[in-house]
């Protein structure tokens, strides 16, 4: 049977990884290497690396960096960040990474997305949105790492990046990131209700049961940040992963 | 000498990562001459049946697989749409596959079922072993490998179904015959199970 997938979400700026709350207060968790090696020691199903400050600060892709981190990753990897063009996607799968994650370039042009679908084909093509709810309380798709609000709403927007040939979505609730306080799950109903690719449910998590409650809001994956990499109250820095026995348990209990 | 014959597509860097791992130097190539010097070949392959076919023909190196794979009988391991490749044809494509093994490449049908089989079959997923090969020593039912597909093989003979995955359907997930191995799933991208099967794979 189809296990569902639990991602470790991993946030990369400068040649550190950090993690942040509600996009913001990034902290420092350590090398990206080290931390990823010790991820695959524990046989994580997938890992997304995201380069948080590539497309605000207009930085290039460090290739160099994204090449050595996966060297000893031997599960599927996602990456995203300043992905600009079918040329640095295509050299990103070549450094041996499976996929990779468009936000602010596919909101801003869809097409985009069929453009390296037609290369790499639809299941290399993560689309990644970042929501937020609005002062009337509606969701709104914003972009440059939850700076700036656009005109879509998810669930169209979702269907809309679908048609052009994303071969999952990313759904990550800028309101919950870093505060593990559970997923959006009126918002992963939404999106997954919208279209039928696979949605990985970000952005809250903050217990394994969490994850439960999004695959029965019709995640076909889960992804978690904080909870993989902090331990205890005061957030000391522990790369942790649950065991797939008490993962299997905890989806098959939901 | 291994060979990584590149049609063009795929994750070849995670191939060669996996097996600079397992402590084995491997070559990506489209060169004949290396081709035909390779003790073993791996064929991947991530993208449209077509596209694949296409750029094998222009490279220009069918005859030389052929030649190797069907006479010399060189172990070859067909990865994904790598295997996919080894079939008679796709409901993805027009273009006429390898041929190596007498299955057709379907997309997935999962019919009328009440529940729903999101497409691709992305993610973690179990194997049943249908027959014994070294290829699978260490390797038992429940073992998980990574996949991500949205069509499969279906082999005209039980013979060649090596192992059977479940989604929404059974489909053969690995198959054999003779010098010729293809699996659907990752094995560069599925820790342990995968390392090992390719170690099985490199040891025969």
């Amino acid at each position: 049977m189809l296990s569902t997938r639990v991602i470790p979400c991993l946030l990369l700026s400068g040649s550190g990884l950090v993690k942040t709350v509600r996009f913001k207060y990034p902290v420092y968790l350590g090398d990206p290497r080290n931390v990823v090696k010790i991820f695959n020691e524990k046989e994580v199903d997938e890992l997304i690396i995201l380069d948080i400050n590539a497309t605000v600060e207009d930085h290039p892709i460090k290739f160099d960096l994204i090449r050595e981190i996966v060297s000893e990753a031997f599960m599927p990897v996602a990456y995203g960040g300043g992905i600009r063009s079918v040329d640095d996607a295509r050299k990103i799968i070549h450094l041996g990474v499976e996929k990779i994650v468009l936000n602010t370039h596919a909101v801003e042009n869809p097409d985009f997305v069929s453009e390296v679908a037609d290369v790499l084909g639809n299941q290399s093509v993560v689309v990644s949105i970042d929501v937020k709810r609005t002062f009337g309380g509606k969701y709104k798709i914003y972009t440059h790492g939850g700076r700036k609000k656009t005109k879509y709403n998810p669930a169209d927007f979702a269907k809309l990046i679908a048609d052009k040939g994303a071969g999952e979505l990313a759904i990550n609730s800028i309101d919950r990131d870093g505060t593990m306080s559970g997923y959006d799950l009126d918002l992963v109903e939404l999106v997954t209700n919208a279209v039928n690719i696979p949605v990985i449910a970000c952005g809250g998590a903050g217990k394994i049961l969490d994850f439960a409650e999004a695959k029965k809001a019709g995640a076909s994956a889960v992804a978690a940040g904080s909870l993989f990499v902090f331990q205890g109250k005061h957030r000391a820095v522990l790369i942790s992963y649950p065991d797939q026995d008490s993962l299997k348990k905890t989806f098959n209990d939901s | 000498m291994i060979a990584i014959v590149d049609c063009g597509m795929g994750n070849h860097g995670s191939i060669q990562n996996m097996l600079l791992r397992i402590g084995v130097e491997s070559i990506i190539t489209t060169d004949i001459d290396v081709i035909k010097s390779a003790e073993k070949l791996i064929l991947p392959g991530v993208g449209a049946f077509d596209k694949a076919m296409d750029n094998l023909h222009r490279i220009g190196i069918i005859p030389t697989l052929n030649e190797q794979v069907l006479e010399k009988k060189i172990p070859i391991l067909g990865i994904c749409l790598g295997m996919h490749l080894f079939s008679n044809n796709s409901e993805e494509g027009n273009t006429a596959g390898l041929g190596w093994i007498d299955a057709e490449t379907v997309k997935f049908d999962f019919g009328s079922t009440n529940e729903t089989f999101r497409i691709p079959h992305m993610g973690w997923n179990t194997i049943d072993v249908q027959q014994a090969s070294s290829i699978l020593d260490d390797i038992y039912d429940e073992s998980r490998f990574y996949f991500v597909h949205s069509y499969h093989v279906r082999c005209q003979s039980s013979a060649c179904v090596l192992a059977t995955t479940e989604y929404g359907m059974k489909f053969h997930s690995a198959i054999i015959k003779d010098n010729i191995v293809g699996t659907q799933f990752h094995p560069e991208k599925s820790h342990k199970f995968g390392m090992k099967l390719l170690s099985n794979f490199l040891n025969s």
